[in-house]
């Protein structure tokens, strides 16, 4: 999972073929998306052997990639430092010199605390803009467009602002990390509490229920599968806010995007290579995580064939 | 044709004076210019099961909106009686995070009953449509009927007085189609509420009334109505006799005439 995959998400909330990507995508890392239908007229034994064979592509792939890139080592001859074995990154920057390995994934886990705490700020920040926007039309009138530009502003051209502003330490990641992360959720959110269907809202309607009651008792929870798919999209942005937050804001504890900067620097290529895919991990176990809060959540009753 | 249906609420009819359901020269236009109703008189009193058939377009939904107060007629007067009122949509409406029994607890609930009182109701409601033994089901867990059997308990927990269904039933198979009309008139006679009825199929009309009332195309209007004489409850094998055949026969002649004028 990429910022390019992510990337384009203007509009009112997730299209099916996004949706579809991360159910593939979710599939792939083993919390495969199977209608419940389907499900109750399984069998467990069926169900075990759908998931082996659910398995299988993916590690196909796997191994194909793995195979390419000792072909790539091998081409480059003499120049295949640039592009260290797979066992060259496990032996030289994870078991190798004493530390680094530590060093990497102590960066990791400050990235990742970034990325957590911006995705709480951002979510809780995203659903109360959308529940204000959802209540008060002037307000999704006069501020719904700004969180679409929100989206467009390229973040780097804000970056030395909010350094002047916010200093270069945590703050400031966390900040860049809000910005890259909200809007999913705003979207999301605002696109599931209007979902909801006219004929429900009248049946509350017609008990006159006030509005903080259809709020609550409908709209919200209603909302929650969207909100969760935008949950799970700004869980996979927030590690790409916290990764850019890293490379600019540098000072104090370097995350793991400052630590890359630095190998880059010093041609510690296989470093670089197990710092990269570290980072990647963390992006693929934050949407997997968020996912499984979201399918616990709600899976038991959503219907996605409604 | 002035057959007066026999009423199967013998005991409320002292009260009978007033119509629960009072419309007279009833219109209705939409800001957007659309003229739905016009000249609309329709009563319904208390015992009566009113259908109300017509083209696609012609007003029926909006007639029972103004019955239920989801909307302001722009002409005439429409009076309604009770604030009882019972109405089911077309689809089930089921909130899919409820199970069967948080579902048909909803409109006590939103009218602050206590919780045991909510729960009671919603039991007794569950039984009165057979999902007895489903109240942990949740939506998805129900067929098309089921689901319409929990819409309508939900309704039956208001102890309405006045029930609006607007195409209930359709999109349920035939089968499931006539057996909930079966139990729906099982419940009217219990229950005793007055109902109006929308649907397509003339012969769900005839079935299930009192009185079949006509609409002719958008304007609607009521072209003309038909009491039904069989009675409460109805023995499903009416549906074979030649009387019923040529009551489908002359409403549908109605239905194509109001369609046409
Ligand atoms: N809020 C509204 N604003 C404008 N026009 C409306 C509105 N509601 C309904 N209409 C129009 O009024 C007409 C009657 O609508 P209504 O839903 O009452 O028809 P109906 O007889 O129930 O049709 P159907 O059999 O298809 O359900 C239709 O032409 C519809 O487009
Ligand atoms: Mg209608």
């Amino acid at each position: 999972m990429t910022a390019t995959e992510m990337s384009p998400f203007i509009g009112s909330a997730i299209t099916e073929e996004q949706q579809e990507q991360q159910e593939q995508l979710a599939a792939a890392i083993g919390v495969a998306d199977m209608p419940v239908s389907r499900k109750a007229i399984t069998t467990q034994g069926q169900r075990i052997s759908r998931g082996v064979r659910a398995a299988l592509p993916p590690i196909a792939v796997f191994l194909v990639v793995l195979a390419a890139w000792y072909g790539v080592n091998a081409v480059l001859g003499a120049r295949n430092f640039l592009v260290p074995r797979p066992d060259q990154v496990i032996t030289e920057a994870i078991v190798g010199r004493t530390g680094q390995g530590l060093q990497i994934l102590q960066s990791l886990l400050l990235t990742a605390e970034v990325a957590v705490i911006g995705l709480a700020i951002a979510s809780v920040l995203g659903i109360l803009w959308a529940v204000l926007m959802s209540q008060f039309r002037w307000f999704q009138r006069s501020t719904y467009p700004y969180a679409v530009i929100l989206q467009c502003i390229p973040i780097l051209a804000l970056v030395p602002l909010i350094g002047v502003w916010f200093g270069y330490e945590l703050n400031a990641r966390i900040i860049v990390c809000v910005m890259i992360a909200l809007f999913p959720m705003v979207a999301n959110t605002l696109f599931g509490l209007q979902s909801v269907e006219k004929s429900q809202r009248e049946l509350f309607q017609l008990q006159r229920a006030s509005r903080f009651t259809v709020l609550t008792k409908l709209q919200f929870p209603a909302a929650l599968p969207s909100i969760f798919v935008g949950l799970r999209t700004s869980a996979g942005l927030a590690v790409v806010g916290a990764i850019v937050g890293d490379f600019f804001f540098q000072r104090g504890t370097p995350g793991i995007g400052s630590l890359m900067q630095t190998y880059t620097r010093l041609l510690s290529y296989p470093q670089l290579f197990a710092a990269i895919i570290g980072a990647s991990l963390l992006g693929v176990l934050m949407f997997f995580i968020f996912g499984l809060i979201g399918k616990v959540a709600v899976g038991k009753w959503y219907d996605p064939a409604n | 044709m002035a057959i007066t249906a026999p009423s199967p609420m013998t005991t409320t009819a002292v009260d009978d004076e007033k119509p629960l359901v009072d419309f007279r020269n009833v219109a209705m236009k939409f800001p957007n210019g659309t003229v739905a109703l016009s000249g609309v008189d329709i009563t319904v009193d208390r015992g009566e099961f009113v259908t109300v058939v017509g083209p696609s377009g012609c007003g029926k939904s909006t007639l029972l909106r103004i019955a239920s107060g989801l909307e302001q007629a722009s002409e005439g007067t429409a009076t309604v009686t009770t604030d009882r009122i019972g109405y089911v949509f077309q689809d089930a409406t089921l909130l899919a995070w409820r199970d069967v029994q948080r579902n048909v607890e909803l409109l006590a609930e939103l009218n602050r009953r206590p919780k045991a009182e909510r729960r009671e109701k919603a039991k007794a409601a569950i039984d009165l449509v057979g999902l007895t033994g489903f109240e942990k089901n949740l939506p998805k867990q129900l067929s098309g009927g089921m689901k319409m059997r929990a819409s309508l308990a939900r309704s039956l927990t208001l102890d309405p007085e006045l029930f609006l269904f607007d195409e209930p039933f359709g999109a349920l198979d035939e089968i499931t189609r006539e057996r909930l009309n079966d139990e729906l008139i099982q419940l009217f006679v219990r229950e005793g509420f007055a109902g109006m009825f929308i649907t397509h199929s003339v012969s769900e009309a005839v079935y299930l009334s009192t009185r079949v009332v006509v609409m002719s195309g958008r304007p609607g209007k009521i072209v003309r109505a038909f009491d039904i004489p069989f009675p409460m409850p109805r023995d499903p094998d009416i549906r074979f006799t030649a009387e019923f055949a040529e009551l489908v026969g002359d409403v549908s002649h109605a239905l194509r005439e109001g369609h046409q004028g």
